[in-house]
């Protein structure tokens, strides 16, 4: 499979005159050192990375990390000073000017950070400029903006100037402005990152629904690890220009490939991150519907437990056997344990950590965590959770309650 | 003591025989500008001059009120009447003239350069020493290559006068587009759009405010130019000023400099209001005209 967007050792020095900062560059000096010497600044400093097609690819950092030159040279907003940035295997720093609007107005759209709303023109004309610039007739894209429009819950404010709209309103725009492009690929500049937690957290949820259908190549910048975390199909984590490490949210999180991420991604709050699925244990034990009473005494000693989950067929969840029932037949000598399994708790496997706890606390024995169709996936118990959450605060060994 | 005296530098020498250098080669060329902005002022003067007085402020009066306000239409119609019975309203008219053509030049010329002092940073620090010397020369001495060009009359005042407005317009539309948020523009050029978009679609409308600021400080000082250009002869109410001065009649004087500043009151009230975005009765009749367009569009779908 190829790469929908793809960096070669993608170098990006900002000034004039960049031959001998590149070249101290490739000696190996340092970003302070390049400053000092020639008051140049090195924004990428050699990246290298593979985006695949439908996927949401987020590039955190701290502010002047780089992450935001990275994102402008993907649609040749920026040239890189040296090596290539792919897009659909054809390099945009060869590009010339013609093939390079082209390339903006037909594949590329982008989400600013503070909306670029023009301030003189309506809604819809704002979310129409795109087709305007490729030269949709007047009555033709005003009908499909306000399509866009209607899509993102606006279509009353059509008609508003941006002035009027609160900012969680006005990204949407930016974002119906964007998806009316019909482009491949979505570039999104710490979209929300001037909105307020609250609205924020409804932006991402509604990202990631989006998502699902319309199933673009989304670069996503931003600061925010948990917005990171939570968006991000993969994440690279930069660091003065450099990716320090790519992978997915759980390997980031599981195996930090250095000290740095190790310090970025404390102070997080994993319970908001983790969710029922990546916590849970498969039991060391379970018992198939099928299978009659001395198997179950017999695997309850062995692990050590009072009661057992019931699976059906494929794994699905059919319920819990507990160990006084268990014996309580024994004495009838009836061998077959349809008769006593009981109604157990559950939990969604997508559901927060956070979530969980409620849950747990209302359980009569331990939770059991099932998928849509109603498969068993694992086990949480008091223990695992208090577990989890020590090893990442890390913590050591011991959880305090 | 010993003398430091060095030989003086002939520099007001070297610019008189420029100068003279173009009065000698190329003088077709500025006889043919003055022929042609003699006909143009003097066309617009007679057309103006031929429609009676009392008609034409009703006119100016019903201009006015579309693009401000009642009041401002109200108040300018009776300062234009004031003029007209001082007996100076043919004076008036020809000031008028010469401001607007000289503004119009003004613009054509310094608008485009703005626009170009935003694209390359070298023609922007060239501009900038120009446009000083531009500003601060007291604006007398234009008046001397003027006349060397262009002889005694109406279009070397045009010209003295056209130096000393266009640096208000260059540097306003250079910092209003300067001024518009980077954000703004790279989205133009992140949905595809030419350098000839990114000015007609985003940085032009975005500095309007402030190239209207322009076009108001250009007006403003065109009107201030035109009295001292009636000292070679371009007529108006300048001429009548200067005539006051000369006789140290005082009358004469207050009524001619009131007329001066009833005009430069009308033309700052109207151009102050343009692009400001404030609503007008003309902005009223066209958001009723799209308003009533839209109903019949939705009445025909129906």
């Amino acid at each position: 499979m190829t790469a929908k967007i793809e960096a070669k050792n993608l170098v990006k020095i900002y000034g004039e005159n960049t031959d001998k900062a590149l070249e101290l560059f490739n000696q190996g000096l340092s970003r302070s050192e390049i400053i000092q010497e020639t008051g140049l600044t090195v924004g990428v400093a050699g990246v290298d990375f593979e985006i695949a097609e439908g996927e949401i690819f987020v590039v955190i950092g701290l502010s002047g990390s780089g992450k935001s030159t990275l994102l402008r040279c993907i649609n040749g907003l920026l040239m890189p000073t040296a090596g290539s940035l792919l897009v659909d295997g054809k390099a945009v720093e060869k590009l010339n000017d013609e093939q390079l609007r082209k390339l903006r107005g037909e594949k590329i759209s982008m989400v600013f950070q503070h909306f670029a709303l023009l301030p003189n023109r309506t809604i819809t004309d704002n979310v129409a400029f795109g087709l305007e610039l490729r030269g949709v007739p007047y009555e033709e894209r005003r009908e499909r903006a306000q399509k866009a429009l209607v899509s993102v819950g606006l279509e009353e404010w059509k008609d508003k100037l941006p002035e009027e709209l609160s900012g969680g309103m006005k990204q949407r725009v930016g974002l119906a402005r964007a998806l009316l492009m019909d482009s491949d690929i979505l570039l999104m500049d710490e979209p929300f990152g001037a909105l307020d937690a609250l609205i924020r957290a409804e932006m991402q949820e509604e990202l990631i629904s989006l998502q699902r259908e319309i199933k673009k190549t989304v670069v996503f910048v931003t600061h925010d690890l948990d917005e990171a975390l939570r968006l991000g199909d993969r994440i690279a984590i930069m660091r003065d220009g450099a990716i320090e490490q790519i992978g997915t949210a759980d390997e980031i999180l599981s195996d930090p490939a250095n000290e740095y991420v190790e310090k970025f991604l404390q102070g997080i709050d994993v319970s908001k991150i983790l969710d029922a699925n990546s916590i849970s244990k498969w039991p060391r034990e379970v018992i198939r519907e099928t299978e009659g009473i001395s198997v179950a005494l017999h695997r309850m000693k062995k692990a050590d437990t009072d009661y057992l989950f019931v699976l059906g067929t494929r794994n699905k969840l059919v319920g819990m056997i507990l160990r006084e029932d268990v014996l309580k037949l024994a004495k009838e000598k009836n061998k077959s344990i349809q008769d006593i399994i009981k109604e157990t708790n559950t939990v969604q496997s997508d559901i927060i950590m956070r979530d969980v706890y409620p849950e747990l606390r209302n359980a009569e024995k331990d939770l059991a965590v099932v998928d849509d169709s109603g498969r068993f996936l694992g086990v949480i118990t008091h223990s695992i959770l208090l577990m989890t959450l020590d090893e990442r605060k890390g913590g050591d060994g011991i959880a305090e309650s | 003591m010993p003398s430091l005296e060095l030989p003086k530098l002939p520099l007001g020498d070297a610019i008189e025989w420029f100068v003279r250098w173009l009065i000698k080669n190329l003088s077709a060329i500025f006889d043919f500008i003055r022929e042609v902005l003699n006909a143009i002022t003097g066309a617009f003067s007679d057309g103006l001059l031929w429609v009676h007085p009392v008609f034409l402020i009703v006119i100016f009066g019903l201009f006015i009120w579309l693009i401000t306000n009642k009041l401002t239409a109200l108040l300018s119609a009776i300062g234009l009447a004031l003029v007209w019975n001082m007996g100076l309203w043919s004076q008036l008219v020809d000031t008028l003239v010469l401001v607007v053509v000289a503004v119009v030049i003004a613009l054509l010329i310094g608008i485009p350069t703005g626009i170009l002092m935003t694209r390359s940073r070298k023609l922007e620090g060239a501009m900038r020493p120009v446009l000083d010397f531009m500003q601060t020369m007291p604006p007398f001495v234009y008046l001397i290559p003027a006349v060397m060009l262009f002889g005694i009359g109406v279009v070397p005042g045009l010209f003295a006068t056209v130096i000393f407005a266009i640096p208000p317009p260059v540097r306003l539309t250079y910092l209003g587009i300067t001024q518009v948020p980077e954000e703004m523009k790279e989205m133009a050029i992140a949905f595809g759009a030419n350098d000839r978009q990114v000015l007609a679609k985003v940085e032009l409308p975005l500095s309007l405010p402030s190239i209207m600021a322009g076009v108001n400080q250009c007006i403003m000082l065109g009107i201030s130019m035109v009295v001292i250009a009636s000292m070679i002869g371009a007529g108006g109410l300048g001429e009548v000023v200067m005539r006051s001065v000369s006789r140290l009649d005082l009358s004469l004087g207050f009524e001619s400099g009131l007329a001066i500043v009833i005009l430069a009151m009308v033309l700052d009230r109207m151009s102050r209001n343009i692009g400001s975005g404030k609503e007008t009765p003309l902005s009223r009749i066209m958001k009723n005209y799209k308003k009533h367009r839209k109903q019949k569009e939705i009445e025909q779908s129906a």
